[in-house]
């Protein structure tokens, strides 16, 4: 296969390429931030025709050496901040142009197959167009990043990034609505905030895609969504506007001291049934009855028939063991999808939960253990990824300090306490995809899917390894190691 | 009165330490061989030897060099790492209760009065490879009470039992003090940074009078003020037997804390210090030692939106001495060497974060004469590691406390502890020597 150097143009989601911009400051973390909401660029782009132009050449392929912003090539200037400011906002560009990205890995893991060695990653439009060997990729320029590991991008299965604001002041936290215990009509799409710092601080890492929105807290607190952790808006962004309604059970949905309902676990699971009865009916009735005497609309009642209808899955927060089975029964007698999600005590339940076959999001590895948490084990997505239930994990919902976790170091801990290196790489990529119903897209590096890589200068789970570069369809958001 | 409860309590943990160490096989002379050591104190010895005896560290060296006592007990670790039991600096497990919001400074509670030491946070933590931890109250006030370090012995049924004492025999301990966000509050708390720090003067200025009155009425008891016990303890802080363990955020606040301790001439450890960066090099001149954390991200709260891996190394660059905490439970002592590797990712020496966990954190405890490091004549407190400290796969396979293995990873009930499961979470049933183990028979 022969790379072109000249692409024919493209349009990426209406808004046209994406211009990664430096801040003129150093970051807390030790690198310097990637960030696309940055003011300066570092390098005044080549332009034909007022569009940057593709790559023409490289220097070489020292690690991180060289990248192109959208087929732009961008000389290294570790350590400084050097060029002219060109800010180029995201939305001003509505021009297409031609995007080659080529990605070189000393150990490539596709999570396709077997890891291949010294091999390249070639994106074309944002989309995957070759993976494979170096020595059969006949490329006619070097790689811009180059780095010892490359992954997919990772998937973070649950997390709150994008709700729960890095403030953690109440302009910024839009993660749970406690005016009532049951609001599945609560769209993440209308809440999720592009430009939020955590999401650009994930996306250091190598998390490329968050499976984010309402927070567990409520019996039902709303729904989440799959987005891509660049973009301007919510529609640059998102993979899936409505990925899941997002449930709890257990005292952290007991609304007791607030003098409200549910107080209880009964009454907890009274009220649900209770709801989904009348979202069957409504249903029901929508469906059947004459015209002039269906039911009015009814923003709820719709949601939970989106649920009904296995539209969306139900995500259920639980995690003792009663509370995992009452979701079980919860499922059973509605017949719905659902997602276990968190999950503690999932290691008490594996043959229920697997007859179910239902998919576990497993709370973070590292997760506190203290109230509902307590008995929690490092090693239950090892016990449930080899009982043969799907498993994936998660960076969760933090309340306070750190204000999010990152889900690869959760991963790097399952990884140490019973989950192989692939089996726990694949929890916050391919897996983790499936579970949320975007593998066609996201989760490994195949052909035909999203140009979503990680870059790391050695074992991405070691603390002391470096995230050395993160591309997004295909355009490189980040290459400074964190 | 007061005399006396100790005593008893000194009395009660000396026999009971004497009746179950019967059936210990700690007590004689022991020597670890064919580890790789790391001393913290000296160079890393690639196959070496450690050697102890009754509690404390007896040789410390290669294996070609060490001669291994007759009649020694010798266990093969070839293949592990061994290195010092870690020194928590900063940590809340134990239940426990400070400062109770009646007032903003409350130097007169002590927290070890409070403690539960069947918690299990106290099995996670010697899972974790923590032996010695300094137990604060919170921050929610600007002093919260008097600290307590302890070491987690293997008979952890009263607090009695896990005090380290000072030559006078009396538990030793510091204060804890906050400034920023947590401590501003309603009234009676203060509402300002400025108000904060006012409050404080002037509490050590009552202090320093108090001090004074003492002094000028000599044995004169009709002069001599009437005892206070909170007054008592900041004394004891400006005489520098307590050090203040001040938690501090922003890069101003950070900078009041050094600013009120040289008024008042109390030695301080900064904890947290998320702003450290930023005034590494005041902070390096000040000559005050910082206990930082490393959490996953900034945020959560305004003054903590900057918190950097990278704040150990450049501290450590400017010449800071820095220790790291687990703050436990912010984060969980079982992951206390994930602080140091993150600190090395943030650009940190190795040797500076291996101390960072050890040596350092013992030093802003006074207690870097007895813990810290691998070296004759200290405390026998040590880990054996399944490989390199830093590594995410290494696991700590035996806690040992003065001689006395803690934890045991191959122990069913240890592990259990070690990576959690059902009933890891309940508060643990008292040690007692020879109905738990069958092997202590």
């Amino acid at each position: 296969m022969i790379l072109s150097l000249f692409q024919s143009p493209r349009r990426q989601r209406g808004v046209g390429p994406i211009h990664v911009k430096r801040r003129n400051t150093e970051t807390p973390f030790g690198g310097r931030d990637q960030g696309i909401e940055g003011t300066r660029e570092r390098e005044k782009p080549e332009r034909r025709n007022g569009i940057p132009s593709p790559a023409r050449k490289c220097s070489d392929v020292f690690p991180g050496a060289l990248r192109t912003d959208a087929g732009r090539p961008v000389a290294r200037a570790r350590g400084s901040v050097t060029g002219p400011a060109g800010v180029i906002g995201l939305l001003l560009f509505s021009a297409t142009v031609s995007a080659q990205t080529i990605v070189y890995g000393e150990t490539v893991y596709t999570m396709a197959g077997p890891p291949i060695r010294d091999a390249i990653v070639v994106m074309q439009d944002g989309k995957i167009t070759f993976v494979g060997p170096q020595g059969i990729a006949r490329i006619s320029r070097p790689p811009d990043l180059s780095a010892k590991v490359v992954t997919p991008g990772i998937v973070d299965a649950h997390s709150t990034v994008g709700f729960s604001g890095i403030f953690n002041h109440p302009h910024d936290q839009d993660q749970l609505e406690s005016s009532e215990p049951i609001q599945p009509e609560l769209r993440a799409i209308d809440a999720y905030n592009t430009k939020e710092k955590l999401v650009a601080f994930v996306r250091g890492f190598g998390v490329t895609t968050l499976h984010t929105g309402h927070a567990p807290g409520e019996l039902i607190s709303g729904q989440t969504l799959v987005v891509k952790t660049h973009g301007n808006t919510v529609n640059d962004a998102v993979l899936k506007p409505a990925a899941t309604v997002a449930a709890t059970l257990g005292p952290d949905a007991h609304k007791k001291e607030r003098g409200k309902s549910p107080g209880t676990r009964g009454k907890a699971m009274a009220m649900l049934r209770q709801q989904f009865i009348k979202a069957q009916e409504y249903l029901e009735k929508r469906e059947k009855a004459e015209e002039d005497k269906k039911p009015d609309r009814d923003l709820t009642l719709e949601a939970l028939g989106r649920v009904l209808q296995g539209e969306l899955p139900l995500m259920i927060t639980a995690h003792q063991a009663q509370d995992i089975a009452s979701a079980l029964r919860l499922a059973g007698e509605f017949d719905i999808k659902i997602i276990l999600d968190g999950a503690a005590e999932a290691y008490l339940l594996i043959d229920e939960i697997k007859a179910a076959g239902i998919p576990v999001i497993v709370h973070p590895s590292m997760m506190r253990a203290y109230g509902e948490m307590k008995n929690m084990s490092f090693e239950t997505a090892a016990k449930l990824r080899h009982a043969g239930i799907p498993v994936a994990l998660q960076s969760g919902y933090e309340s306070y300090v750190p204000k999010t976790r990152v889900v690869l170091f959760e991963a790097a801990w399952a990884a140490a306490n019973g989950l192989t290196f692939e089996e726990a790489l694949a929890s916050i990529t391919i897996n983790a995809a499936r579970i949320l119903g975007v593998a066609d897209r996201v989760g490994s590096l195949e052909v035909g899917k999203d140009g979503d890589v990680a870059l790391y200068d050695g074992d991405p789970f070691e603390y002391t390894t470096h995230c050395t570069g993160v591309v997004i369809d295909g355009v490189v958001v980040s290459d400074d190691p964190r | 009165m007061k005399q006396t409860t100790f005593a008893v309590g000194i009395v009660f943990a000396v026999t009971g330490c004497a009746a179950r160490g019967q059936t210990a096989v700690d007590g004689g002379i022991q020597a670890f061989v064919g580890a790789r050591i790391v001393p913290i104190d000296a160079a890393t010895i690639e196959r070496g030897v450690l050697v102890i005896e009754g509690g404390k560290i007896a040789a410390v060296g290669a294996a070609d060099a060490i001669e291994i006592p007759a009649g020694a007990a010798r266990v093969d670790v070839t293949g592990k790492t061994i290195m010092p039991g870690m020194v928590d600096t900063h940590n809340h497990i134990g239940g426990i209760g400070g400062g109770d919001s009646s007032a903003p400074i409350q130097p007169d509670v002590r927290i070890y009065d409070s403690l539960n030491p069947l918690d299990a946070g106290f099995r996670r933590a010697v899972a974790g490879g923590l032996t010695t931890l300094n137990i604060m109250p919170g921050s929610g006030h600007l002093l919260s009470g008097q600290t307590v370090y302890v070491k987690l012995r293997k008979e952890r049924l009263t607090i009695e039992d896990m005090f380290i004492r000072d030559e006078g025999g009396k538990p030793m301990g510091g204060m804890k003090m906050a400034n920023g966000t947590n401590s501003m509050r309603d009234k009676p708390f203060p509402g300002t940074r400025a108000k904060s720090a006012a409050l404080v003067r002037e509490q050590y200025v009552k202090a320093q009078e108090y001090r004074d009155k003492l002094a000028r009425a000599g044995d004169d008891v009709t002069k001599k003020p009437a005892r206070d016990i909170g007054l008592e303890a900041l004394v004891a802080a400006m005489a520098g037997d307590k050090i203040v363990h001040h938690h501090t955020h922003r890069h101003d606040d950070i900078m009041t804390v050094i600013r009120v301790s040289q008024e008042f001439g109390f030695r301080v450890v900064l904890h947290h210090v998320s702003d450290g960066w930023k005034v590494a090099d005041e902070i390096a001149a000040a000559g005050v030692p910082c206990s930082i954390i490393l959490v996953d991200s900034p945020g959560g709260k305004l003054e903590a939106l900057d918190v950097a891996y990278k704040t150990g190394g450049i501290l450590e660059r400017a010449g800071a001495k820095v220790a790291f905490h687990t703050d436990d439970w912010i984060t969980d002592s079982r992951v206390f060497f994930r602080s140091a590797a993150l600190g090395v990712r943030g650009g940190m020496s190795r040797a500076a974060a291996l101390r960072a966990l050890t040596l350092s954190g013992a030093e802003m405890l006074d207690l870097d004469d007895r813990v810290g490091s691998l070296t004759p004549g200290k405390d026998a407190d040590f880990i054996i590691l399944s490989g390199d400290p830093l590594s995410v796969y290494t696991k700590v396979e035996q806690t040992w406390v003065e001689g006395e293995k803690v934890f045991d990873r191959s122990n069913p009930e240890d592990y259990l502890h070690a990576v959690g499961g059902y009933g890891a979470g309940d508060a643990t049933e008292p040690y007692f020597c020879c109905f738990e183990h069958a092997e202590d028979y």
